[in-house]
This record gives structure tokens, sequence and C-alpha cells, in this order.
């Protein structure tokens, strides 16, 4: 992927409607042909930032850079971006034809020209037999499909997509984000893509930014978010059946710091801190697929407990036990599902964990 | 699921005394008290607003001899339109016998004109308000529909002075001013509403289409708008046909429109009064709002369903 220079650049960018503050003293970079997700919950200022990024909403504070231009105050058209929306927003009125070319005929591209992209776009999209209708005789895919070749049309540099698969069931969602990263590998485009869904991030994203708050949590590869998230938000918004998490104390006894939490003690000889920890109050996070079950000895850590509640999920099934007097969930492929109130045998190597600062919840 | 497999399914389960049959199949039609007295209220009711309607026909179309026998629910013995012409060419209002007719063209005159710049203003107003909100768009908004709980005979004497002071007074244009005035705050109020339920999204995309005001007004918005247009045409026509007061106060002696003149044609009070001409020309007055209630009968149950009631 050819990541040289930066496409969009967001510095210092905060916004406010009256006395609330929405987006507070942002900054973001964003490299050429990169898809970067942002990621939150509803609420937290994701789909306002592309708003902002899209020009659709004036920002109170800082700048907005596209492809090294300051775009800060120019209009949407003059901002070389594209935007696909969750409701398509695609025009009533207009045949399929008439919506994809509705953007050059506003900038008076000669006919030809619109002939010639329209065309194009259609091939890869694969629209072209839906052309001459309208968009209430097409289905939600074939919809979505027609509002990104609109901004296909247009020859933009930046593609901005705001929740665009969110409309559709799960079965179509799941192609249309396949076809998503075709798309992607074979324009090169830069892309900036606001989702809620975990799996979209996790699968289209370079980089994944994690918001919350109007604040950029985290900004990393998807692997780095799920392994290493660098504050307990992240930690529990990423991942699915959530990671989970035990309250307790960080010792130290000899040369070995300890995780307690009343009864059981966790090793953390083979944990990487971020910096020389200090004992006190802390959440040890483990994810549920990164627990062995019945597996024998040889864990670093290991523990036998009580089946509390069983989950079948089809693929694999959530089991629930307690560890140190708290929730603790195990996945453990349907095969070897246990039954109720059995006692089972678990183990984990604490290099995988997350330790987070039972105060402020960053990473420790 | 096709009707042949319905039909196949059905003789299994007429066998009888199955476990647990609870129903099925069409639901069946009942006939109870309560549907029986609804509907007599509904005819009776009809009936009581027909009766009028009933007695203006017939006695439009009879002759005076017949009227004066005083037979008001009888069919006309002798069914003439005579009537019907006099009151559109013959009757008189004052010295003029010119019948109702001129005040017909005044009122289409006054209409068409009014209907058309009060739609197109009120859907402009709509789309700015809803789509490009600026400081003070919410006040400016909640004052024009503050406007349509203002007493009309309130302004009257103000607006009098105002038309006059600039030369419009009892004049036509005057009176499409003074009607495109009034349809303002309800017409306003029915477009925002209308834009406000379309996705704001759609707005979006023509803006970054590279759309402006007008192109997204004009190519997206305006050929959305068709079935609010119909309910505003309706609201407009009748309402500005059917007006007397502001006819009477600033159209002006020439321009008075076909109310006034029905007014005057009734009351005049020299010579006999001729009820069937007075009945054959209240109808004609009366015709062309009922005949848009005829027509548009479906988009105006669509308009009161989108918050446009207008006594």
């Amino acid at each position: 992927m050819a990541q040289n220079g930066t496409s969009v650049s967001i510095q210092d960018l905060s916004l406010s409607f009256g006395v609330i503050s929405v987006l507070h003293t942002l900054n973001l970079d964003v490299a050429e042909g990169e898809f970067v997700v942002l990621l939150g919950p509803s609420g937290c200022g994701k789909s306002t930032l592309l708003n902002c990024i899209a020009g659709l909403l004036d920002i109170s504070e800082g700048r907005i850079f596209i492809k090294g231009k300051n775009v800060t105050w120019e209009e949407p058209k003059d901002r070389g971006i594209g935007m696909v929306f969750q409701s398509y927003a695609l025009y009533p009125q207009m045949t399929v034809e008439r919506n994809l070319s509705f953007g050059l005929r506003v900038a008076g591209v000669p006919k030809d020209e619109i002939a010639k992209r329209i065309a194009r776009a259609a091939e890869i999209l694969q629209i072209e037999p839906l052309l001459q209708r309208k968009p209430s005789a097409l289905s939600g895919g074939q919809r979505q499909r027609v509002a990104i070749g609109r901004a296909l049309v247009r020859d933009v540099d930046v593609f901005l997509f705001d929740e665009p698969l969110s409309n559709l069931d799960a079965k179509l969602r799941a192609e249309l984000r396949v076809e998503i990263k075709l798309l992607h590998r074979k324009l090169q485009n830069t892309m900036i893509y606001v989702t809620h869904d975990q799996i979209e991030a996790m699968t289209l994203a370079d980089r994944i930014a994690v918001m919350k708050g109007g604040v950029i949590q985290q900004l990393d590869a998807p692997q780095t978010i799920y392994n290493r998230p660098v504050n307990r938000f992240v930690a529990g918004f990423l991942g699915s059946p959530a990671m989970n998490f035990m309250d307790g104390r960080l010792e130290k006894d000899g040369g070995d710091w300890h995780f307690a939490a009343e009864d059981v003690r966790i090793p953390l000889a083979t944990y990487a801190f971020e910096k020389e920890p200090t004992p006190g109050p802390a959440v040890f996070g483990m994810r549920p697929e990164h627990v062995a079950f019945n597996s024998g000895a040889g864990w670093p850590f290991a523990a036998t407990a009580n089946v509390e509640v069983v989950e079948p999920m089809g693929s694999d099934t959530l089991v629930w036990l307690k560890l140190g007097g708290q929730n603790f969930t195990v996945r453990v492929t349907s095969e070897r599902t246990p039954n109720n109130a059995d006692t089972v045998s678990i183990g984990f190597d604490p290099m995988r964990a997350s330790l987070f600062d039972a105060q402020t919840g960053s990473r420790l | 699921m096709t009707a042949g497999q319905i039909t196949a399914i059905q003789p299994a389960q007429e066998a009888p005394d199955q476990a647990g049959v609870g129903p099925l199949g069409p639901k069946p039609r009942r006939i109870s008290a309560g549907r029986i007295g609804l509907y007599a209220f509904l005819i009776v009711a009809a009936l009581f607003f027909l009766i009028p309607v009933y007695i203006m026909i017939v006695t439009s179309l009879k002759g005076m001899p017949e009227i004066r026998l005083g037979h008001l629910f009888n069919l006309p013995g002798e069914p003439t339109f005579q009537p019907w012409a006099d009151a559109w060419l013959h009757a008189c209002t004052g010295r003029d016998c010119n019948g109702l007719s001129p005040g017909f063209y005044n009122s289409v005159k006054i209409t068409v004109p009014s209907v058309v710049i009060s739609i197109i203003c009120a859907s402009i107003n709509g789309y700015a308000l809803t789509f490009w909100p600026y400081k003070g768009a919410n006040f400016l908004f909640g004052l024009l529909v503050f406007g349509a709980f203002v007493p009309y005979q309130v302004v009257i004497y103000p607006l009098i002075i105002g038309l006059s002071s600039v030369g419009l007074f009892a004049s036509l244009p005057g009176i499409i001013i003074v009607h495109t005035i009034f349809g303002m705050p309800i017409l306003t109020l029915l477009f925002r509403n209308f834009y406000a339920a379309i996705p704001v999204e759609l707005f979006k995309a023509a803006r970054v289409d590279g759309a402006g005001f007008w192109r997204i007004f004009f190519h997206i918005m305006l050929p959305m708008s068709l079935p609010i247009t119909v309910v505003a045409v309706i609201l407009q026509v009748t309402g500005i046909w059917n007006d007397f007061l502001f006819g009477i106060v600033f159209a002006g002696r020439p321009n008075w429109p076909m109310t006034v003149q029905l007014n005057n044609i009734v009351n005049t009070t020299t010579g006999v009064r001729e009820y069937n001409v007075n009945m054959a020309a209240t109808i004609l007055t009366a015709a062309v709002p009922l005949l848009i209630y005829f027509i548009s009968g479906r988009w105006f149950v669509r308009g009161i369903a989108a918050g446009a009631v207008k006594g």
C-alpha cells in the first residue's frame, strides 16, 4: 500500500454546540491510502468528527488539512471527499444513473466524461442492470452500492463512510463488508469509516481510532488494540464476548509481582508492564478466548472452579465461572461444553492479560 | 404461499373435534348492535346535512310561481334552468345586472396568483427553516406560527393604512398581497413539518455533491414535495375562494370576488326576492371548493393528518 505522505490531517479540532462540548482538541493524521475506522459507542462524537471532515459541520477550533491543503472553511464539494451515509440518502425522484451523475452535472462535467465515469463505477460495483431504476425499486444492499457509486464517480481523494452497513441485515452486512475491503484494495483511496460495530472495525481497518466522549482513546492497528488496549474502556469495548475484569490488588513478595483477589493469586512474571508498577488496587483483564479449559497443567496460572451458567452460541460456548469471588467467563469450543455445576480446571498465561489502574483505568 | 396450498390443507382441518381447536380461516363478519347503531347515526347525520343541499338544488330548478306554493320538499314540477342562467348572467347587484360571472372571473384573478405566490414563498420558507438554520431561525418560525393565531379583524385597519400609503389599497395586487401574508403561517408550518420529516442525510449528500441552496431546493426538495403542495393548493384555493372579509375590504369595487357579489345579489331588496336565482347563485359560488374537495379528497385527508387543520 502506498503510504507516502498524509492524506487527512486534523489538528487541535474542537467542536461545541453552545455550552456542550462534543470534540476536544482532537488530533488525527490519516496516511495516503489508509483505511481508518472511527469506532465508539453512540454519542462518542465519531459521526460528528466525520461531518466536520466533510465540511457539513462548522468547527469551533482547529484546522483540517486534506492532501496538504487547508480546507477548514472550504465547502464540502471543494474538499475532494465523497461521503456514504447510513440511510443511503439517494435522491428518490432520480434514477440510479441520475443519482450517480448529479454531482458531476452540478460541477459541469462534459456529458461524455459523465457517461464514462458512470460506466466505470457501475462496472466496479456491478450495478449496470440497475441504472435506469428508481431507488425505491432497489434492495438495501443495492441502494448502498449506488450510494458508494455516487462517491466513486466524483473521483475523490478521500471516502467518508458514516455507518454505511448499519441498516442492512447481518448476512448482507458481511457481504458488503468484504466488498468494501476489496474496493479499498482496488482503488487505494484514503477511507475514513465510522461504525459502532467492532467486527467491521477489526476486519476493515488498517488502524482503528477508538473514541469515547469526544476523545480518541487509542489509535492503533486492530491487533494492537485487541491485545494491548491502553485503558479499561477500550479493553471492554472491543471483543465479543467482553473481556473479564477482576478487581484486586497488585502485590510484590520477594522479587515477583502478583495480582491478588480473595483466594486467587496470579503470578505476573510473564506480564509486560508499561512502566514500573507500584503496589495497590488494580483491575485484571483477561479475554474469555485466551483461557485454556480442562487442558491439563503447565500454565503459569491454573485453578479449578464450578460452572455456574453455560451459554451455547453455536460455534462455541461461553462458560460462566466464579474466580476470586467474581464472574469470569471462558470461551470453549462447543464439543467440550460442560454441564452446569461441573467442576472444571482453567489455566492461562498472564502474558495475554491486561492490567489496569483501579482509579484511572489506564494500562499498567 | 399460494391459494392452492391453503385449500389443500383445509379438508384435514375440518375434521371435527381436534383438541384445542381455535379460530381458523377468515375472520367471521359480525353485525353487532353497535355497528348498526353507528351506521344509523352516520346515515341520519348525512341526511341532516344533505337536506339544505337538496332544498337548494330543488328550489333552483323551480319557477317562481311554483316556489310561491310553498311546497319546499317537492321535486320541481316543470324543471327549468332559467334561474341558473339568470344567476350567471342577469342577476342584479344594486343597479348592475350582469349576474355572477364578473365575480367569478374576479375570484379567479385573485385566487390563482395568491395561491401560486403564497405556496412558492411558504415552500422556500419551510425549506430554509429546516435545512439552513441560522441564528434566530426558530424564533422567526415561532413568530410565524404565532401569526396563525392573530384574529384577522385586529389587523385590518393597520393593513388598510399600510396598503393605502403605498397605493395598493383597493386593488388586485393589494388583495393578493393580503392573501399571501395570511396564508404564510399555516403554509410555512405545513412545508416545514414536511421537510423536517425528510432525512437530513439527503441534504448532506447533496451538499457533498456540490449543490447549493437553490439547486437543492429545485432539483431535490421540490420534486419530493408534490403531496404537500397538493394539500397546500387545496387549503389555499378553498380558503381564498370562500373569503368574504378581505375581498370586500381590500379588493376594491371593480375586483370584488364572487362571494361579495353573491352577498349583494341575495341581499338586493328591490323587487321580488327570486329564491330560485339566489339558490342557483349560491350553488355556483360554492361549486369551486366543492369540486376541489371531490377531486382531491384523498389528498385533503392526508393534509389533515399532516397537521394542517384550518378552521
